[in-house]
């Protein structure tokens, strides 16, 4: 038997070294919270302002020059047609190239050159990609001011987060899973559409849901591309009564966005406009948060059905 | 195509051959020149140790390989009664594995109900008829002896499924596309002793219906379920011959050396 070992210094040795687990541990705490806290005051701070001003009559009204009758009728309807067109291109469009570089294209250079490029695109500042879409959409294509051009605005600004999403979806399917199906003599298209797709259509909607919601809140490139900041009416309606029942003439209609209706109010002078920027914010952030939790519950839901 | 044993009654039938077959991954040259046949209604145990290619061999007969670049075979393996190279390029790596199937190492189901996973390889040949799908799910399921154990419960995800239970629906998911032969590679080697012995079990009796090809790390295992077994050491075939020949009387040393554990 050695002697005893001398436990007090081992103790001395190891509360010493607790310290810094300590320290360390506010230190993160701190950074955490300066973030979390300044959210949190910011977004308190809005709904003080905003709330009092929250009624049903402001989400079914048109701006006005009278603050109290002032409402976000054509922002919200105007943000969720927008949304609409974007998630119509994005999608589509992200998830065949996340799935084309993911599974089809060739391991060469020229992937690595379009791969890079796509993580680059990411970080491209968006208004970069309003003035894009003024010279191709608006004038170029001829669509205008419209909804239309919004949309594929945001539909190129958040294809680059659906494609990584996409591909970081597909690359999480074991190896195992394709030589399976490949063994049992699937072509390449029948692994993708009876395998791949599926499996990967959890990771692929929570990146389509984050992607919208940064898109949602975007003003600098819609106003690039020159949307209305006063809006007193609705694009048209995409259903009628009279054949042929549908219209895509709502595309074509001049709009403005919730950010872009905040953005006019917070310009004013009055206070009262200053509540109603205030409510608005609250609204969008409310939209966002929305549209964050449902990705989240989402992706709970759908992957407690594929365990790998 | 010939006999080759004097012990066996019947006489044995080529399935394939295997013929001056190279394989490279990349520079890497993993099989060098093996000429082997695969008999008929038989199991070919490949054994060897670790790294010596068992894996990319077996990988060959339904060109998995053709999956990642870079890969390059030389040589032949034909395909009997057609007599067809499986290897050649004109030949399309999709035709070869819908007749010849394979059982991986590690169960992987796919995330979908018990029924589905079998009736996949057949919606993959376009089959679309409930009926047809329905016998062929139940023949295959009863075949991998999965039958009774999920009859109730064909709507439920494969996940739900023990290890031993998943790679029988897989060796299930195999056999209801009828292939004519069966490749396993160490199907045993994730599952406990009981599963394993069942799984050994249906070895044995699928052997009446398809070919069997079969890795092994596990030398009861290859003596117990198999009527062949090759011996392979890096990359190249030392000794093929009928089992019980093989772990009684080697005729290579190296053979003799792996199989009493002197080596491997
Ligand atoms: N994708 C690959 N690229 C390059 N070399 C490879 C690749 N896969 C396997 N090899 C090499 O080929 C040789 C044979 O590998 P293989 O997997 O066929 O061995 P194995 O006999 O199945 O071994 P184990 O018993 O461990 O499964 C090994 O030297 C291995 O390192
Ligand atoms: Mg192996």
């Amino acid at each position: 038997m050695e002697a005893a070992r001398d436990l007090g210094a081992i103790r001395a040795l190891i509360a010493k070294h607790k310290r810094w687990d300590m320290i360390f541990g506010l230190c993160g705490l701190l950074a955490l919270m300066i973030g979390v806290l300044t959210f949190a005051a910011l977004f308190v701070d809005m709904a003080i302002d905003g709330i009092p001003r929250l009624n049903w009559d402001f989400f079914t009204s048109f701006p006005s020059r009278k603050p109290a009758q002032a409402g976000i009728l054509s922002a919200w309807v105007g943000s969720s047609l927008v949304m609409l067109v974007t998630a119509f291109f994005a999608v589509p469009l992200g998830v065949a190239a996340g799935i084309y570089l993911e599974e089809y294209a060739p391991k060469n250079w020229v992937t690595d050159v379009i791969e890079i490029n796509i993580t680059n695109l990411a970080g491209v500042p968006s208004i970069v990609y309003g003035l894009l879409a003024l010279g191709l959409f608006v004038y170029q294509f001829g669509f205008g001011q419209s909804v239309l051009s919004a949309g594929l605005t945001l539909a190129l600004l958040i294809l680059p987060v659906v494609i990584v999403a996409t591909r970081e979806a597909i690359r999480s399917i074991p190896q195992g899973i394709r030589e399976g199906a490949y063994a049992l003599g699937s072509t390449q298209w029948q692994v993708c559409k009876d395998h791949i797709i599926p499996y990967s259509m959890p990771g692929i909607l929570t990146g389509v849901i984050i992607g919208m919601a940064r898109a949602i809140g975007e003003t600098a490139p819609i106003i690039t591309i020159g949307a209305l900041t006063f809006i007193a009416f609705l694009p048209g309606a995409p259903l009628k009564a009279e054949p042929p029942f549908v219209s895509f003439e709502w595309l074509f209609s001049g709009f403005t966005v919730m950010p872009i209706q905040m953005f006019n109010w917070t310009s004013r002078p009055e206070a009262a406009f200053q509540q109603n920027a205030a409510a608005a914010g609250f609204v969008l952030v409310l939209m966002t948060l929305a549209m964050n939790g449902f990705a989240i519950w989402l992706r709970y839901s759908l992957r407690k059905k594929i365990k790998w | 195509m010939v006999a080759v044993s004097a012990q066996e009654a019947a006489p044995v039938v080529a399935k394939a051959e295997v013929r001056g077959l190279n394989f490279y991954y990349s520079d890497f040259h993993a099989l060098k020149a093996i000429d082997m046949p695969v008999y008929e209604k038989k199991v070919t145990a490949l054994i060897g140790p670790s790294g010596c290619g068992k894996s990319t061999f077996l990988r060959s007969f339904n060109r998995m390989h053709d999956l990642y670049p870079g890969n390059r075979y030389e040589g032949e393996i034909r395909l009997f009664p057609d007599d067809v190279n499986v290897l050649a390029p004109g030949v399309d790596p999709i035709e070869v594995r819908m007749r010849i199937s394979m059982v991986f190492q590690k169960p992987n189901p796919f995330p979908k109900s018990i029924y589905e996973n079998v009736a996949y390889g057949l919606r993959v040949r376009g089959e679309s008829r409930r009926v047809t799908l329905n016998e062929k799910v139940e023949e295959a399921l009863r075949s991998a002896a999965l039958w009774e154990e999920v009859k109730e419960r064909l709507q439920e995800p494969a996940f739900n499924l023990s290890g031993g239970q998943q790679q029988r629906l897989c060796i299930a998911r195999a056999l209801a596309t009828d292939p004519e032969i069966l490749l396993f590679d160490e199907p045993t080697s994730a599952l406990d002793p009981i599963a394993t012995a069942s799984i050994e079990e249906l070895i044995h009796d699928l052997k009446n219906k398809v070919t069997i090809v079969i890795v092994t790390h596990n030398m009861q295992q290859a003596a117990r379920v198999s009527d062949y077994t090759a011996y392979m050491y890096l990359g190249e075939l030392i000794e093929f011959g009928v089992t019980d020949e093989i772990f009684i009387k080697p005729k290579k040393k190296e053979t003799e050396d792996y199989i009493t554990g002197r080596f491997g």
